[in-house]
């Protein structure tokens, strides 16, 4: 859009070379203009959402008439009685998304911290970092079809043997059958790994050099360095890129349908097939009627509150750690 | 220098206007169509160029559907058929939202959805196309012929037999060596016509089967969903002692074997189109052809089989679409045969299809349309 703005500027300028103050007249016009538009983006954005949120509130409004509350702790979905329950779902949602965020924040971290520091030559450290950004440009479905194929035959050995050795663990008391908890997690966190990676390296890249000569010349060590200086003043931004992560894993669909199994129960053990929200959607939206509508559309108004929940915490944990710091 | 890169600035400003001038005609050009109650829809069919109709609903049928479009496309190159695979419910929904020329279900209207039918179109007018069985497909290495009793296959989908060994399975089985392990039992995760096909017979078969019969039902505990037929395929591949239910053309084209079961008279019958059609062989077809026969009674019959039916309505407003309609279906129901046993699907006995093609009569064109 700013290069049409710009555009416009530049052949307003050709054409009116005479005079000063109309020059400046028509500037001042696209200036005002250009304040507007961006302004009118910007609202467009909110409320679209706004917009979207509505709809899907006045879609479901049928199902939370009729379950109220109970809506989110029954455990039943049976469209042959018509009756539904999203406990499963919710909780399908949140362990797969936190199981994810275990394994991919703290690989995330660490890859970003590796390819900010200067361990590398550069010429290997931008194919590198190339390498992982390009992770995030697989398509879900790809990751699906590699996860059913690659990866739960790879996983189901391991979960075997953690099963035969550990099955007294509730997390491990059933045998693996294939797809589950346990394949979904696994797949997320690959693919919100190169997010976290991507943007909390930009984080540390932007902590102002002056900050760890600083630390340097104070005699701290290069462990001192990073934990205690790098970390925290790019704090914020490790959490904005985690919190990116975590808002693409608990609405991850396709790839999560393909690897979980899709049952409608709520189990300790990762190796059960579970369900997430918007998974159900996924499976069930095409074929649904009347009340089954509706109670879908409640689960995705709850997969957004939590969207929202998730995003309150994570502005509320960085105000803190600003605080402390 | 400046200048350059004005020049490169201007040439993508070019294309981008080129690109919005594209989209925007693109909008226009996928044929529509009937909108709405007073809309005159395809009016540039009346030229006799292009005819375009387009349809949308069940999965299940949607291979040979699209083969016989084609094929008839090939044969009739001014007739353009396009069918969307989106679902049954999400058919039913557009047909009855007149956004399409005709519907597709794997189960017959409901009396709420025959409420739903635009008064001006006339009646809804539901014709079987086609029949397919469905299968139990297993992955059990070394047991290439598995028989299931009535009580072992109902005892597998309750959740109750839970290893391959159990003495339910074993005593049809004699001499075969089943191993000692957990079976999986794979469904389908997503609302669908197969699992309607599938669970409508465990309702007449099974005594203890309490969860009903529909496109989504609730499975017990413990068992593993996959989407599409493809999902529950790869699923069914995956695993070894897996056992999951899918249509018999998918259950052939990626060659899994195919459990043997036993009918209702006792006797166990191999999935084939051949013995899925002794199915539907006399027997009385009511007059608005909504027959499901959740468990046959005939001795040679394939126990799970289910129609898959086209929704027309009974009044078009444009005669040469009505007409292309008409003969399509007459073609699929005649010449389209072969295309349906290739694909694995049941083609309709002659006197049931007869039948269909007596009521195609019926369709008739808004005589009172004000001229186009």
């Amino acid at each position: 859009m700013s290069l049409l703005v710009e555009e416009i500027m530049t052949l307003l300028a050709r054409d009116s070379q005479g005079t000063i103050n109309q020059r400046s007249r028509v500037s001042r016009y696209v200036d005002v203009g250009f304040k507007w538009l961006t302004g009118f983006f910007a609202i467009a954005v909110g409320l679209t959402l706004l917009a979207i949120a509505l709809q899907v509130a006045n879609q479901s409004w049928p199902a939370i008439r009729e379950f109220g509350l109970s809506f989110l702790t029954s455990g039943t979905w049976n469209p042959v009685a018509d009756q539904y329950g999203a406990w499963p779902a919710i909780y399908g949602t949140l362990v797969s998304s936190f199981l994810a965020l275990l394994m991919a924040l703290p690989i995330g971290v660490g890859v970003a911290l590796f390819l900010s520091e200067d361990f590398l030559p550069s010429r290997i450290q931008q194919p590198l970092v190339f390498l992982i950004e390009l992770l995030a440009a697989i398509p879900s479905v790809v990751y699906g079809l590699w996860g059913i194929f690659v990866l739960i035959p790879l996983l189901s050995k391991l979960g075997l043997w953690l099963h035969q050795n550990l099955g007294w663990v509730p997390f491990f008391s059933t045998p693996p059958r294939g797809p589950g908890m346990y394949v979904a997690s696994v797949i997320l966190a690959i693919m919100i790994l190169p997010i976290i990676a991507a943007i909390s390296r930009d984080a540390l890249v932007a902590v102002p050099s002056e900050l760890r000569q600083a630390a340097y010349g104070l005699g701290a060590t290069r462990w001192e360095t990073i934990l205690k200086v790098i970390l925290p003043s790019a704090f914020s931004g490790i959490v904005g890129g985690t919190m990116l992560g975590l808002g693409r894993a608990l609405g991850e669909t396709m790839a999560v349908t393909m690897v979980i199994g899709n049952a409608n129960t709520v189990s300790p053990s990762i190796f059960s097939p579970a369900t997430t929200i918007a998974s159900l959607l996924a499976n069930q939206f095409a074929e649904a009627s009347g009340l089954q509508i509706s109670s879908l559309m409640y689960t995705a108004l709850i997969l957004f509150g939590l969207t929202l929940i998730v995003n309150i915490l994570a502005e509320v944990l960085v105000r803190t750690m600003r605080q402390r710091l | 220098m400046a200048l350059h890169f004005n020049s490169a600035r201007r040439a993508f400003l070019t294309s981008a206007i080129a690109l919005t001038v594209g989209l925007a005609a693109c909008q226009q050009t996928p044929p529509s169509g009937p909108q709405g109650a007073g809309s005159a829809p395809g009016s540039n069919a009346g030229g006799g160029q292009t005819i375009a109709l387009s349809g949308a609903g069940a999965s299940f049928p949607a291979p040979l559907y699209q083969r016989w479009f084609s094929e008839y496309n090939k044969q009739n190159p001014n007739v353009q058929i396009s069918y969307q695979s989106v679902g049954s419910g999400a058919g039913v929904k557009q047909y009855l939202a007149q956004t399409v020329d005709f519907g597709a279900s794997d189960a017959p209207l409901k009396d709420d959805e025959r409420q739903g039918f635009p008064a001006q179109r006339g009646q809804a007018i539901q014709i079987p196309m086609t029949g397919g069985a469905v299968v139990f497909a297993y992955n059990l290495e070394g047991v290439d012929n598995l028989k299931l009793s009535r009580e072992a296959y109902c005892g597998i989908v309750q959740g109750e037999i839970k290893t391959w060994n159990d003495p339910k399975i074993a005593a049809a089985n004699s001499g075969v060596n089943l191993p000692n392990t957990p079976i999986t039992f794979v469904h389908r995760s997503d609302g669908s016509g197969t699992t309607f096909i599938f669970t409508t017979h465990l309702e007449a078969a099974c005594p203890n089967w309490t969860a009903g019969a529909s496109k989504a039902v609730e499975w017990p505990a413990g068992f593993v969903g996959a989407k599409g037929n493809e999902g529950v395929t790869a699923q069914v591949l995956q695993t070894a002692g897996a056992i999951g239910y899918t249509e018999y053309s998918y259950a052939k084209e990626n060659n899994l074997k195919a459990a043997t079961l036993q009918n209702k008279a006792g006797e166990f019958v191999a999935p084939s189109p051949e013995s899925a059609a002794k199915a539907f062989a006399g027997v009385a077809v009511p007059e608005d052809f909504a027959l499901v026969i959740p468990d046959p009674a005939a001795k040679d019959a394939y126990p799970i089989n289910g129609l898959t039916w086209l929704l027309l309505y009974s009044q078009y407003d444009n005669p040469t679409e009505a007409d292309a309609l008409k003969n399509m279906v007459k073609w699929a129901l005649s010449e389209g045969d072969q295309y349906a046993q290739e694909l694995g699907y049941v083609p309709l006995p002659d006197e049931l299809a007869n039948r269909v093609v007596a009521t195609l009569d019926t369709i008739k064109v808004a005589a009172a349309t004000p001229a186009q």
